[in-house]
């Protein structure tokens, strides 16, 4: 379970206030106005954000103190996924050993979740190489490898079009699955988060309101959220 | 609680302590001249001749360059020849020539003996002088005239095309294009190129040294190593350090109001041209950039001629000298890149401002005040001859600081923007970040800050004349060999010079851009 007990944030005129908890293994996307806090709340949970008061817990250990990459957090960013001067098997690897050194059965594991995410063979290709599926392919095979419990999406596919996110998504969901993680969607697309997250987290007016029902939710939109959908 | 996780990461903690080794070496030297000095009472009328002088040139060397900069630019915008992106190119090299190579030029054509002096004996005019006031303007002109065009040719190719098509198709001639596009681009950039001059002519001391000297034509710098030097008056040279710290912190306090541009750089090959008048302006500009072309080729092309045929000639100390210059030059660049890298890098992160205070640090302080400084801290226990060497290269590589951070700022806030996150969330820490992200993604800027270093410690006779060495550098041997009239071997042992700085520029620079 993923707790945030009392976060409260402020920067200069801008705040957000979380108390709210999601159940292990849960898809949860994360919906609200530009610039109401959605990437924050990520921020918060990744670490790259201290709260000014507040813990945040994953399984009931307190994660606020440790820095981002000691948290049993994976997160794909909007872009700059993978580091453009390494290999995909080295961007991939460095899921498993940030230092790179890699045994045999490291490497055997590696080509094998390419192999999950279909990139069999593509190990030595550089990013610049890939079309921008592969690209995202390479960045889950990473998500799929570290199988951290919490996973941050902040909008990772927006740059690809419908089809291809529908895919990854997909794959994404089919990861999910298989690690058991718990996943945290931001995003702007009504339909994906019907068709991807049975929850929904709502940030407006500084504050993100807990996980309630996606449909419900976005059938009967509360003012600002109404506003915003348009 | 929450302040945990803002603990200093390695890179913050690396930089502050880079900043604070900086501060408190700058900052402890200077306290030992102020100390050493006891106030500006020591200083005689010859002392303030000194900065007057030191002032005066900066300020003519300045105006000088500038003014001529602004026709050979204007060449240089609107003309499109063979060989004019060589040309270009070749304005960036004097910034790392050494300067005692570009002086050995600047005599083999203004000097005595020069082709100069031999035509105007040949029709029966009286001769010029090299040394004096003259040729200290001279030689900071053959430096900072292409420093000068390649800065206003930025804001000539600045001018948007568009603007330079609305002139054409309104029909304006040459005086409108100059009254409205071209003086109010002149107007933005002339004071910082002319600024950007006139603190580089403040601290001269290998010009004043090679060329100046007596009342009339002494810096501040070469007054400190007369001081040192000849009478041993350290609470002279003290005092003398202390004027010239003044003189460098009032320039600075001038730099805050002016924007001083990018000496080097990108933005040269925006290939618009603004239109080109025709008639009696084509010739005028062909005039121009022939005269600046020759102006800075003719020296070094006489210095190569006379040269190279002798270099395999040079005594063996020469040899010596090159070797151990060149290994001073390494590890200057080195300690460089270290300081400037770190000190980036916790920049990058954008939460220790007063970093960037101690990166600027060397701005105040000159190599002689430094050099002096240093050694009334260090004699107490290091008998002088043996600080010699260190303290050369220690004082190159922080000279060469402001050079690698202008350079790598840039570079490491956009690769923190881009990557920051990606790479602390999957724990690259220390050493496995630098080598799988920092270097291989700044190896550019780290390349071209290195080579920078290298030419620039390379070339550099400073502090090294502060100390007589039984063991000189290339550049002092050079200044040695030119002082006891070996003119011949004194050319040789230029090109010698020349080749090794250009030559560590290329290596590093070129690693920079392949790796």
């Amino acid at each position: 379970m993923l707790e945030l007990d009392g976060v409260r944030v402020t920067r200069g005129t801008f705040g957000l206030s979380a108390d709210l908890s999601v159940p292990t293994g849960a898809r949860v996307a994360i919906i609200g106005a530009s610039g109401s806090g959605k990437s924050t709340l990520l921020s918060l949970v990744a670490g790259f954000l201290p709260p000014d008061q507040g813990r945040v817990r994953v399984d009931g250990r307190d994660i606020t103190a440790l820095p981002p990459g000691r948290r049993p957090v994976s997160m794909l960013f909007q872009d700059q996924n993978l580091f453009p001067h390494l290999t995909v098997a080295q961007n991939v690897g460095l899921g498993l050993r940030p230092d790179l050194r890699l045994s045999e059965a490291q490497r055997a594991r590696i080509a094998q979740v390419l192999d999950e995410v279909g990139l069999e063979g593509l190990e030595a290709r550089k990013p610049a190489n890939l079309s921008g599926g592969q690209q995202s392919r390479v960045a889950l095979a990473r998500v799929l490898l570290r199988a951290r419990p919490v996973l941050l999406l902040d909008e990772p596919f927006a740059a690809l079009g419908p089809a291809l996110k529908a895919e990854m998504l997909a794959l994404l969901a089919r990861i999910a699955e298989g690690t058991g993680a718990t996943v945290l969607m931001v995003t702007h697309d009504p339909e994906d988060a019907r068709s991807f997250a049975p929850q929904t987290i709502l940030v407006d007016g500084g504050v993100a309101h807990p996980p309630a029902p996606t449909g419900p939710l976005l059938d009967n939109p509360p003012p600002g959220l109404r506003a915003y959908l348009g | 609680m929450a302040a945990g996780v803002f603990r200093l990461t390695r890179a913050e903690a690396g930089g502050a302590a880079s900043a604070i080794c900086l501060a408190l070496l700058i900052g402890g030297t200077l306290a030992a001249v102020v100390w050493q000095a006891q106030g500006l009472a020591g200083l005689g009328p010859w002392d303030w001749r000194a900065v007057w002088f030191t002032l005066w040139q900066a300020a003519m060397s300045a105006t000088l360059s500038a003014v001529l900069a602004v026709p050979v630019a204007r060449a240089l915008a609107r003309r499109r020849f063979p060989g004019r992106a060589a040309l270009v190119t070749l304005l960036g090299a004097p910034f790392i020539l050494p300067v005692i190579v570009a002086i050995i030029g600047l005599v083999s054509v203004f000097g005595r003996n020069g082709v100069i002096n031999d035509g105007l004996r040949a029709i029966g005019l009286p001769e010029i002088s090299i040394y004096g006031w003259q040729g200290v303007i001279l030689a900071h002109v053959f430096f900072n005239l292409p420093l000068s065009v390649r800065l206003i040719l930025q804001g000539w190719q600045a001018i948007p095309a568009e603007r330079f098509r609305l002139a054409a198709s309104l029909g304006f001639g040459p005086k409108d294009t100059a009254r409205h596009l071209e003086r109010p681009m002149l107007r933005a950039v002339l004071p910082g190129v002319w600024l950007a001059v006139f603190l580089v002519c403040l601290t001269s001391f290998t010009v004043a040294l090679a060329l100046g000297g007596g009342p009339r034509a002494t810096t501040v710098e070469l007054a400190i190593y007369q001081a040192f030097r000849f009478d041993f008056d350290l609470g002279r040279a003290a005092s003398l350090g202390l004027v010239q710290i003044a003189i460098c912190v009032g320039a600075m306090a001038l730099a805050r109001r002016i924007a001083i541009p990018a000496a080097f750089g990108a933005g040269l090959d925006a290939d618009h041209m603004p239109m080109a008048p025709g008639g009696w302006h084509r010739i005028s500009d062909a005039l121009v950039i022939t005269g600046a072309a020759g102006f800075l080729l003719w020296p070094m092309a006489a210095v190569t001629a006379r040269g190279l045929p002798r270099i395999a000639a040079l005594p063996p100390e020469v040899w010596d000298a090159a070797q151990r210059s060149v290994a001073m030059a390494l590890i200057s660049a080195l300690l460089a890149l270290v300081l400037s890298l770190t000190l980036a890098l916790s920049l990058a992160r954008g939460r220790m401002r007063w970093v960037e205070t101690a990166g600027m640090l060397p701005l105040i302080a000159s190599p002689l005040v430094l050099g002096t400084g240093l050694f009334i801290l260090a004699r107490a226990w290091f008998p002088p001859q043996s600080l010699a060497l260190p303290m050369t290269v220690g004082i190159n590589a922080i000279m060469a600081l402001p050079f690698g951070l202008r350079a790598l700022i840039p570079a490491a806030r956009t690769l923190h923007q881009d990557y920051g996150r990606l790479a602390d969330s999957l724990d690259m820490r220390g050493l496995t970040r630098l080598r799988y992200l920092t270097v291989p993604r700044l190896a550019r800027p780290l390349g071209f800050a290195g080579g920078l270093a290298a030419a620039l410690a390379m070339g550099d006779l400073g502090v090294i004349t502060l100390f007589a060495s039984d063991r000189p550098t290339l550049p002092l041997q050079l200044y040695q060999l030119m002082n006891s009239y070996r003119m011949a071997d004194a050319s040789a042992c230029a090109v010698l010079l020349m080749a090794i700085s250009f030559g560590l520029f290329w290596i590093f620079d070129k690693g920079g851009r392949l790796a």
